[in-house]
């Protein structure tokens, strides 16, 4: 990899995160928003993380992308106690004990 | 207003965020360490975490360079990886949005998942906070989170030694983020827009550059609008 490369990706993406960051608390101010562009907000968080979560589960790269049975259960597990307890840590917590313990049940 | 002192509600974004730290270390311990083994320096590996502040897209940026991917399709596709920085900015606007520009020109460079989700859920929650609350609560969430992203990715650089594979590390990101989602999930609303992401993540991954998440985040995003109009209307009809 190539020095001028890398300094190039390093503040050219940190450039275009801060003005993405930027762009709408920082010019957008407090002028109104209209109601319609409000209630698509609303749903951002729940509408992009899913959709990037969703390829690392079912394509895991550390298996080449293969479907992985350990990593599934984790991740059916972490969302199963988040939806019951609504608590972060424990699905957490029970996520990763679930996949290391089928990873050495299956290696 | 609430009578609750700046103080007191930043110690309450403290006591919130700080249970993150427990998913952000390991992450950017990881990111340090799988960014040195690629051939960035230490320096390097630090400016990055530093500039970009964004787990996602600093492992999207750093997969497509090692895979000599061209430097503007890196770029795009960590950009767009990103872009949910804007909608989080967009998000914030309302509840930030009158503070001086300094504050929000600052605030705006620690617009992370964490500072995000858990300020959009509390100043929901506590409508009736003032400015100066709202912005103590924000840093508060900012303060166990952002300095040790970049400390700890310095940690990940340094160890720089291949981590034990049987550690699965590659997997703290997607437990962590289902995790996160989980509680956010009180509505229909929210629960139709994650299945429509969901399904539309997997349906539009053939698209190149990350766009299958912008498409999946945007059907999302239409999806809960659309339930919670519909819900409104059923609601005044009756």
């Amino acid at each position: 990899m190539e020095t001028t490369t890398i300094w190039t990706v390093i503040i050219l993406l940190g450039l275009g995160s801060y003005a993405m960051r930027f762009l709408f608390i920082g010019i957008v101010g407090d002028r109104p928003l209209p109601p319609w562009l409000l209630r698509h907000l609303r749903y951002t968080a729940v509408a992009i993380l899913p959709g990037l979560v969703t390829p690392l589960v079912v394509w895991p790269e550390a298996t080449g992308g293969q479907p992985d049975p350990a990593r599934l259960g984790a991740a059916l597990v972490t969302v199963l106690v988040g939806w019951i307890t609504k608590n972060v840590l424990a699905a957490i917590f029970c996520g990763a004990a679930t996949l290391y313990f089928l990873l050495y049940l299956t290696t | 207003m609430s009578k609750e002192t700046c103080q007191s509600i930043f110690f309450k974004g403290v006591r919130d965020a700080a249970p993150f730290l427990l998913v952000v270390g390991p992450f950017s311990v990881l990111f340090g360490v799988v960014a040195t083994e690629a051939g960035l320096t230490i320096i390097e590996t630090v400016s990055f975490s530093l500039a970009v502040i964004a787990g996602a897209a600093q492992f999207a940026a750093l997969q497509l360079m090692v895979e000599d991917a061209p430097t503007v399709i890196a770029l795009i596709s960590a950009l767009a990886v990103n872009l949910r920085m804007a909608m989080y900015s967009a998000a914030l606007t309302p509840h930030l949005g009158a503070a001086p520009l300094w504050h929000r020109a600052l605030a705006a460079y620690f617009i992370v998942d964490q500072s995000y989700g858990l300020s959009s859920l509390r100043f929901e929650q506590y409508p009736d906070w003032s400015l100066s609350q709202r912005l103590a609560y924000f840093w508060g969430t900012v303060a166990p989170i952002c300095p040790f992203w970049a400390l700890f990715t310095y940690v990940g650089a340094v160890i720089g030694e291949e981590l034990p594979p049987w550690l699965a590390l590659d997997f703290a990101l997607p437990i962590c983020f289902l995790a996160i989602i989980m509680p956010m999930l009180r509505t229909r609303a929210h629960v139709a827009a994650a299945i429509v992401s969901v399904f539309a993540a997997l349906i539009f991954s053939f698209l190149p550059y990350n766009l299958g998440l912008l498409v999946a985040g945007l059907l999302g995003m239409i999806t809960g609008a659309e339930v919670e109009r519909r819900s409104d209307l059923t609601q005044e009809s009756r």
